[in-house]
């Protein structure tokens, strides 16, 4: 880290502000709020895959004392505009109700909103729904086939989103290149599956026209979509972004959560909350995550050097679509991962199946993707017969080709990969792990050493959506804040979207802590509402260190920069001879005249006379800003600049398993991180443990299982399984600083660390592992039965006769 | 299917040193209880059904899950939630000090949670090891942390050094 | 996920339970520690009309511990089975069976009788109480009491022999007298605390020269129930536990399995386990390792 700057604040241990209230049970999470005559929303689901809607009795449910309401899709969309998917596909429309088909098992047909959550759940028990079940499909090669039933007839086909990407000269470089090999790996479907579930509650007021929305939210344009959907003008919709979220890593989406809500509160007069059960969340809640099958080849020469890769990635989205197929452009921006490969033909192709819809997970297809990418990277050197190691330093980008361009478009804007992966060797240390392993290997275990090499892009930027769907033109994705002093020359800080546990407040008063040199304990942040808040497009794409610190960061160097103006003018002197420490002024060659920031602040808010002529009285500055770099169109040929900032990671894990059962245990995980500056080093590392621990579940345990007849198998924690504190091991984490040029202190974004290389890495270990039986396993999660699985399909390979062709 | 008669009952349950009453619905759970007929919104709910933990309090001293208990079972006994942790207001236990000092939270969900079951470990084994920290809340779900700083939080409590970085 | 109305009662005696019971029939049920019954309720597949609170009745929180056969209440804890080394050196298959289930929380409130008493086919308290040959004694207003064996006790999954006014009251545990009683508890989950994929218990008894003089050996989680097998147990007398023994007596346990199949586990697989769990059962217990086995 020799390259970081001398900063007061930034990069230094500091206790979260958030965590005060948090440790004393005083977060405010969207089910916290009181409000006087609340309602509850319980809700009828499909059991059924596919099926017409034939009649909806809601009688009995409406009779029972304490009911309200028990709303049809028949009677609510109507009223309402639909919520529409992310590519060019206006046939595949969703509300929040279903309306005379369903095509999931867990859509929403009918909600009761009742006194109390329990009453709700009583009368939805009454509520008698016909169904005449009709074809489906849940398998999505099936879907992809002409003659399956189609979910969304409107659209006249599954396919949803369907691209062919060349970018180089794939062919030639198949043709030159020494060797080729190719395999499928499946990432099979798993979210992050946050502890809180969705909530939202709403309150309508018919004398002021504003429809109040307490979510537990992560989502841009939340505010303007919710608004859209309930065809209301956007000033009459008021998102409160100072509720604590518990937790989403992308998956907080509830738009439909919101409208269901706030129509039900405008129809009643009453507010409505709905508060998702976990069964409910887990199978009608839309918050699954990619849903994977990879064809990939690799090109590559005699000494490892991969030329040119080809991908076809088939993601299943299940029966409705919000922003879920753009998770197949993203990874567009770091096609390569961190590699010298030189050309990239990539298919996205996006299904639509009766399944639970899936929405934005954590990394946005990154992970996925360098999965498949990392896969291959270790099948090139078994096939070679080279160390996977070597092989990666011999593909990794070097340290001094930065910025470096991808074919694809994007610019990697710095890093040293080679750095980082030596720092995440020596920490292990790899010798010993070396030595541990073949200790296991003599006890009887199977043991192997995983690692994994993966990009972090970083800086949220849009960009994939013009570039999946050509009549989005959407190339702004800001972010903002603004930065007061009072007249106690106080501090407050106003930032416009809400947080799930990433310490924004902390990130930004760290930085205008160090802008101001005042300190950063004093200053205080505040969320705004969607009324009075500036524009944000929300904590995504790991951009918030990057928009929201440089925003911060802006806002704060407008006011030092006022303060100073206020100095030179009534100290008689030019700006340049000023210098600024603690938040006073001082004449740099005489440091006895000074103007302390008490006196500053008070010119500034009472001594308008004092004030550089034509100045605005008070101090409150802001600043809005575009995504650096971002603001381009694709070009034709579907290359763009993606994200601003890339962050790396390389893991080293450890593992073994146990021949006879399958079981694995991570015996030493070590993650290599550089993202640049870090504002909050324990925020960064924190949610870099996270992120481990989400790729260990998503790599050996987590599945959304579904059955033949669309049925949720894995609808509930008994079977959806969590990693705990017994599942994930010990976590060293080392960091290395490439800063970025686009960026206030130099800072990339975090906030999908450990995740995105994780699954990768696991994978890595276990197929090394299970490489001297003949075993693999491309499919995740590589649950113990999997495991033994492939290694009885090994054993019985080895023990069966050869037969020769007849 | 008829309705059973549901009939109210009058709870009284010492929460954090306080007798509270109130009348329940017998259905009521202990979670639903403490957050909605107390405003004692700090335990939180995150599965209703005994596996994530958010729910744990602490039932005469010992960890328990709120959502797998009725309110009206527990008539007459002492619950404490994580707002009675503290020893006054405006301060913190050692361990909600430690959590602080350690970054052992990020959203806080399940921070409550955590906070009830290491209380109770360190309450019986003053010198947890790692494994011990880890097994006393191993029925503690967590999206956020990995658990990494949480173990370092309570080696720190207990003035055992943090093992990672 | 709230549960349906219910009326609740909080027994004030043995006496007083068995009377609603009687009274309500298949309508009422006892309520201990509730870890399996009120998620059960939450979710809706439990419906009682009335609850009937048996937690703080002393008559089943006894323990009583002779030198033939431990009797235990029904409401006796999972954490206080755990912790009372007295008991665990009469019987130690419960300690190492009570280890493996749920978590600290789930210990504090959940009771021995009522993991019995709910039968999951994959629960570790099942199958130690069918290795054992426990003695489940059920009480009820008409018939007084009435002692049941595990094997008939337990009859299919989440079903029990217990008659709808009838209540469990206590466990009787035998006890193996004289010395060389080891025992073993293997099970894989797919996380700690998780009901078993598949599971395997033994108890044996060794002379001084290592000859098996006594056995008992099971298996969970493979079959509606979990199984014992008493024939292959006699097999074992006579004749020192080594590995050749170990896994043919393991493969034969486990033919007989008839596992089912989730997305976590295949049937096949199941089966494989229950072998392998089995033969390293019968070893560790022969070796006389007492410490439960690690991750």
């Amino acid at each position: 880290m020799a390259d970081t700057p001398p900063f007061r604040y930034v990069g230094k241990h500091r206790r979260a502000v958030e965590h005060r209230r948090f440790v004393t049970g005083q977060g405010r999470y969207a089910a916290d709020i009181r409000l006087p005559g609340l309602l509850h929303v319980a809700i009828v689901a499909s059991p059924h895959a596919s099926a017409r809607i034939l009649s909806i009795d809601t009688a009995a449910a409406l009779a029972m004392p304490g009911v309200h309401a028990v709303l049809t899709g028949e009677e609510m969309q109507p009223e309402l505009d639909p919520m529409l998917p992310g590519v060019d596909a206006p046939e595949v429309r969703r509300f929040p109700l279903a309306r005379g088909i369903v095509r999931y098992a867990g859509e929403w047909v009918v909600a009761v909103a009742a006194e109390t959550r329990a009453i709700a759940e009583d009368a939805a028990e009454l509520v008698e729904v016909e169904y005449e079940p009709t074809p489906h499909v849940v398998d999505p090669e099936a879907a992809i086939h002409p003659g399956a039933p189609l979910v969304h007839p409107a659209h006249g086909s599954n396919v949803i989103f369907r691209r062919e990407f060349v970018w180089g000269p794939v062919e030639q470089d198949f043709t030159a290149a020494t060797h080729s090999l190719s395999y499928r790996v499946r990432w099979s479907r798993s979210a992050t599956v946050p502890i809180e579930t969705f909530v939202c509650t709403s309150a309508w007021n018919d004398a002021t026209g504003i429809l109040d929305v307490w979510a537990s939210i992560q989502m841009p344009k939340f505010p303007d979509l919710l608004a859209r959907c309930l065809r209301l003008p956007g000033n009459a919709v008021r998102v409160h972004f100072d509720v604590d979220v518990g937790g989403s890593y992308g998956v907080k989406r509830g738009l439909k959560h919101a409208i269901l809500v706030g129509y039900l509160a405008r129809r009643l007069g009453r507010p409505v909350r709905f508060l998702e059960d976990r069964l409910e969340n887990m199978r009608g809640g839309d918050m699954q995550g990619p849903d994977r099958i990879f064809d990939v080849a690799l090109a590559f020469d005699g000494d490892g050097t991969i030329r040119s890769m080809r991908m076809r990635a088939l993601d299943d989205v299940g029966a409705y679509s919000g922003r879920a197929p753009l998770q197949l452009g993203k990874p567009v921006g770091a096609i390569v991962g961190p590699y010298t490969i030189g050309s990239v033909a990539y298919e996205a192709i996006s299904v639509l199946t009766n399944k639970t819809p899936q929405e934005a997970v954590r990394g946005f297809g990154q992970s996925p993707t360098n999965y498949a990418i990392e896969i291959g990277l270790d099948k090139v050197a078994r096939f070679l017969g080279l160390d996977r190691i070597e092989l990666r330093r011999r593909n990794l980008i070097p340290a001094d080709r930065f910025p470096y361009l991808i074919p694809s478009g994007t610019h990697y804007d710095s890093g040293d990969y080679a750095a980082v992966l030596d720092k995440a060797l020596a920490a292990a240390p790899y010798a010993e792990l070396l030595r541990q392993r073949d200790a296991l290997r003599a006890e009887g275990k199977l043991a192997g050493i995983g690692i994994s090499t993966c990009l972090e892009p970083s800086g949220g930027n849009s960009s994939f959506e013009p570039l999946f769907n050509p009549k989005n033109t959407t190339t702004t994705w800001m972010d903002s804040c603004l930065v007061r002093v009072d007249l106690s020359g106080a501090v407050t800080a106003v930032m416009a979207t809400s947080s799930s546990g990433q310490a924004h407040e902390t990130l930004v008063s760290t930085v205008v802590g160090e802008v101001l040199q005042r300190h950063p304990d004093s200053i205080r942040v505040i969320h705004a509402d969607s009324l009075n808040a500036l524009p944000s497009n929300s904590p995504v794409g790991s951009r918030m260190a990057i928009m929201l610190g440089g925003a911060a960061a802006g806002a704060a160097k407008r006011v030092r920069a006022k303060l100073l103006r206020i100095a030179a003018h009534n100290l008689g002197v030019a700006e340049a001879e000023l210098g600024w420490e603690d938040g006073s002024a001082f004449v740099m060659t005489d440091p006895s005249r000074c103007l302390t920031w008490a006196r500053l602040v008070e010119i500034a808010h009472r001594e308008f006379h004092s004030l550089p002529p034509g100045m605005e009285p008070g101090l409150q500055e802001k600043f809005v800003w575009e995504v650096p770099t971002g603001g381009m169109l694709p070009t034709p040929d579907g290359r763009i600049q993606m994200y601003p900032c890339h962050s790396f990671e390389a893991h080293v894990v450890l593992a073994s398993i146990d021949p006879e059962t399958g079981k694995v245990a991570l015996h030493r995980y070590v993650v290599g991180h550089d993202c640049g500056v870090m504002i909050s080093p324990d925020v960064v590392h924190g949610m870099t443990y996270g992120g481990v621990a989400h790729g260990l579940g998503a790599a050996l345990m987590e599945k959304f299982a579904f059955s033949p007849e669309g049925q949720l198998l894995s609808g509930s924690f008994m079977d959806y399984l969590l990693p705990s504190a017994q599942e994930v091991p010990a976590i060293t984490i080392v960091d290395h600083c490439t800063p970025s040029p686009l960026t206030e202190f130099g800072q990339k974004g975090s906030g999908e660390a450990g995740y995105l290389g994780g699954p990768a890495a696991i994978a890595s270990a276990i197929n090394d592992a299970l490489a001297p039986e003949g075993a693999a396993v491309d499919a995740l999660p590589m649950t113990p039965a999997a495991i033994w699985r492939a290694l009885r399909a090994a054993m019985v390979a080895r023990t069966e006769p050869v037969r020769e062709p007849a | 299917m008829s309705a059973p008669t549901s009939p109210l009952a009058t709870v009284e349950i010492v929460v954090n040193g306080t007798r509270r009453r109130a009348v329940v619905e017998p259905r009521t759970t202990l979670v639903d209880f403490l957050r909605d007929h107390l405003g004692l919104t700090g335990t939180h709910v995150g599965c209703e059904h005994g596996i994530c933990g958010a729910c744990s309090v602490l039932l005469e001293g010992d960890p328990v899950r709120a959502c797998c208990l009725f309110a009206v079972q527990v008539d007459g006994m002492s619950v404490t939630t994580v707002e009675g942790l503290a020893p006054a207001r405006g301060q913190l236990s050692k361990l909600q000090d430690a959590f602080c000092e350690a970054h052992a939270l990020q959203c806080g969900y399940c921070t409550p949670g955590m906070l009830i079951a290491c209380h109770d470990l360190l309450a019986r084994n003053p010198h947890p090891s790692e494994a011990e920290i880890r097994e006393a809340i191993g029925g503690n779900l967590c999206r956020c942390t990995g658990y990494q700083q949480i173990v370092d939080a309570v080696k720190l409590a207990t003035g055992q050094g943090a093992a990672h970085g | 996920m709230k549960a349906a109305p219910f009326a609740f009662i909080r027994a004030e005696s043995l006496d007083h339970v068995l009377e609603q019971l009687a009274r309500h029939g298949g309508e009422a049920k006892p309520i201990a520690g509730g870890q399996s019954l009120v998620p059960m309720m939450a979710m809706r597949l439990a419906r009682p009309a009335l609850l009937v609170d048996i937690n703080r009745l002393p008559e089943l929180k006894t323990l009583e511990i002779g030198p033939r056969r431990v009797v235990m209440g029904a409401t006796s804890r999972q954490r206080d089975i755990e912790e009372n080394a007295a008991l665990n050196r009469v019987v130690p298959l419960l300690r190492e069976a009570v280890r493996w289930v749920g978590h600290v929380q789930t210990r504090n409130r959940g009771t021995v009788g009522g993991s019995l008493a709910h039968a999951d086919p994959s629960a570790e308290l099942p199958l130690a109480a069918l290795v054992l040959d426990a003695t489940l004694v059920l009480r009820s207003q008409a018939e007084g009491q009435r002692r049941v064996a595990a094997t008939d006790f337990l009859i299919a999954p989440m079903v029990t022999a217990t008659g709808e006014a009838e209540c469990l009251a206590a466990i009787e545990w035998p006890v193996w007298e004289g010395p060389g009683v080891a025992c073993a508890f293997e099970e894989v989950a797919i996380r700690h605390g998780d009901f078993a994929m598949a599971s395997a218990a033994c108890q044996l008894q060794l002379d001084a020269a290592g000859i098996c003089r006594r056995a008992a050996i099971g298996l969970g989680g493979v079959a509606g129930t979990p199984l014992a097998f008493p024939d292959l147990a006699a097999a074992l007398l006579g004749r020192r536990i080594e590995p050749r023994l170990a896994h043919d007596i393991a493969e034969e346990a486990a033919a007989r399995a008839e596992p089912g199949s989730d997305p976590h586990a295949d049937a096949e697989y199941r089966r494989h386990l229950a072998a392998v769990l089995l033969r390293r059962a019968l070893l560790r217990a022969a070796a006389g390792v007492p410490a439960m086995a690690a991750a």
